[in-house]
């Protein structure tokens, strides 16, 4: 089975994030960058299971900016066998990215494709529905375990009220949440080897694809920020403020 | 302008997040109408029906949607919410699960998790683990969006709408539910409660989560957790509060062991009162903290308890 994973370029989770004085948007100017890390789980996932003899080959696929190469190249030293980075010359939406997707899915008709339930920068959590939908495919979003078993894969979920398991039939889209896999890290011989595995270098309109966004984003301000608290010095002045102070508490 | 909201439900009764989600339909403007799709699910169109400025009830009772598949409800949503300009469901596991699928079905652009209505068709939502907040505006036919339950209050309960039956019950066939493993608790529900109780990796193991649970019985609060403590295996996942857990904003909100890494605050730091109990002082927690308590939880659990 040949299984697709789209990566996206992000923000390193570690970084607190700045608002531009002018309210435009976030200032990204050299902050460290890195693969989603939903993405990553999901490019593990796809690597057990080729470890396991389920999946043939992994085909990774990152859309965006030409940066992008360098969290492709991060894929295949996990174990991805040949990348597609598609190059726009803006963020693309998410139903823009779905149909990029829909179009490279019909290509290299995967049995599976595993995607992150969300993106740590925008946080929408869309992509993987989408394109669910653009395919007709089954979803099985925000995994936590996911089981191959002949034409059908069996998913639980991770949901409000616990945990849920459905029965997919394959081809399927999946998402990953947090508990699926811990990711491991790349060995710098697999690093090395990266370098020359085969990417495809593309744009949008290689695949008939126009990209419009029909949210425009007016303006981005930093959170209200929390007025200053105060340290109390035992349990029985906690429970004094919250009662009398605070008043949260009768 | 005419909305139609995704009801959220168990096919027994209605959750309590569909009414925070009227009011936000409010804030738009227009006839608003509440899809009630579920299985054997009367008593909830009757619950339904009773929200205050809600138009008409729509209900499919099919088994189809007997445990909301995304591949059957997107399929009858997008067929019943053609007439609409708006389409709004809870930021919930359904609501993000379908509602995607839904306005790619529609070819239309999906808004995620808004915290306000700024006219009928912009909208503040945030973004890196609401380390900011950006004002979106859409212009899509149809605006597909969905609602943080919190950041909206609960409307009335005093309507009474028609309830209208709809058909088109059809299963895809594509998918099928085995399974579920639900959390049962008597505590009230993480997202609705008036006080949270959390716990992170200080707490060291599941067993000492039960000091939490005490806390929380003398305080009628809901118990919920770090990252970090349900990575270590702690708790299970639905008790995860955090930018991809679970989003709370109650009266107060009590950390326990909990260092306050930013994903945490993501879903938290809306609560009006924040309690820190952690022993090392310079944990980021205390930064957004109203009370900070340097010290020895395993001491100070006991000790709080006591003083109520």
């Amino acid at each position: 089975m040949k299984i697709l994973v789209p990566v996206k370029r992000v923000v390193d989770y570690n970084v607190k994030v700045r608002v531009k004085p002018d309210n435009s948007d976030v200032d990204l100017a050299n902050v460290k960058m890195d693969m989603n890390p939903f993405c990553e789980i999901a490019v593990e996932e796809a690597v057990r299971l080729k470890e396991q003899g389920t999946a043939t080959e992994i085909v990774v696929v990152s859309i965006g900016e030409a940066k992008a190469e360098e969290q492709i190249r991060k894929a295949m030293a996990l174990g991805a066998d040949r990348g597609i980075l598609i190059t726009t010359d803006e963020a693309p939406s998410s139903l823009g990215v779905a149909k990029l997707l829909k179009a490279i899915v019909d290509e290299e008709q995967p049995g599976l494709v595993l995607l992150g339930k969300q993106s740590i920068d925008s946080d929408n959590n869309q992509t993987g529905q989408m394109l669910a939908a653009l395919t007709g495919m089954a979803q099985g979003t925000f995994a936590s375990q996911l089981l191959i078993d002949g034409d059908k894969a069996q998913v639980t979920r991770e949901i409000d009220g616990g945990l849920q398991t459905l029965s997919l039939n394959l081809p399927a889209i999946i998402t990953t949440d947090l508990r699926l896999n811990e990711p491991r890290y790349a060995k710098l011989p697999d690093i090395m080897k990266a370098k020359r595995k085969p990417l495809d270098k593309k744009t949008a309109a290689d695949y008939g694809v126009t990209l419009s966004n029909s949210v425009k984003v007016l303006s981005v301000e930093p959170p209200a920020e929390r007025k200053g608290g105060i340290t109390v010095g035992s349990v029985a002045e906690l429970v004094d403020k919250l009662k009398n102070e605070a008043k949260v508490l009768s | 302008m005419s909305i139609l909201i995704i009801a959220e439900h168990d096919n027994a009764s209605l959750a309590p997040v569909t009414s925070h989600v009227v009011t936000a339909a409010a804030k738009i403007g227009g006839d608003i109408d509440v899809l009630v799709a579920g299985s054997g699910a009367q008593s909830v169109a009757d619950e339904a029906a009773k929200l205050s400025g809600v138009n008409k009830v729509l209900f499919a009772d099919d088994a189809a949607y007997s445990h909301q598949l995304a591949e059957n409800l997107a399929d009858l949503v997008a067929e019943l919410g053609k007439s609409y300009s708006h389409i709004l469901a809870p930021a919930t596991t359904n609501g993000k699960n379908m509602m995607p699928r839904l306005a790619a079905l529609l070819d239309v652009e999906q808004i995620s998790d808004i915290l306000s209505v700024e006219s009928a068709d912009t909208f503040k939502r945030p973004i890196y683990a609401g380390n900011a907040i950006a004002t979106v505006q859409s212009s899509d036919s149809i605006k597909v969006i969905t609602v943080r339950g919190t950041a909206f209050d609960a409307c009335e309960l005093n309507g009474s709408a028609s309830v209208e039956a709809v058909t088109g019950g059809h299963d895809k066939g594509i998918s099928a539910f085995v399974g579920e493993d639900l959390a049962k608790s008597d505590r009230p529900e993480l997202t609705a409660a008036r006080i949270v109780v959390s716990g992170g990796r200080g707490m060291q193991n599941g067993d000492n989560f039960k000091l939490l649970y005490t806390l929380a019985d003398k305080l009628d609060a809901a118990v919920g957790a770090s990252r970090a403590a349900v990575d270590a295996g702690f708790v299970p996942n639905d008790m995860q509060v955090g930018q991809t857990g679970k989003i709370v904003a109650p009266e107060l909100y009590i950390a326990v062991g909990i260092s306050g890494q930013i994903q945490h605050l993501a879903g938290m730091k809306d609560s009006k009162v924040i309690v820190a109990i952690n022993k090392d002082e310079d944990a980021p927690i205390f930064q957004v903290a109203d009370y900070g308590l340097v010290a020895d939880l395993f001491d100070a659990l006991p000790e709080f308890e006591k003083a109520l």
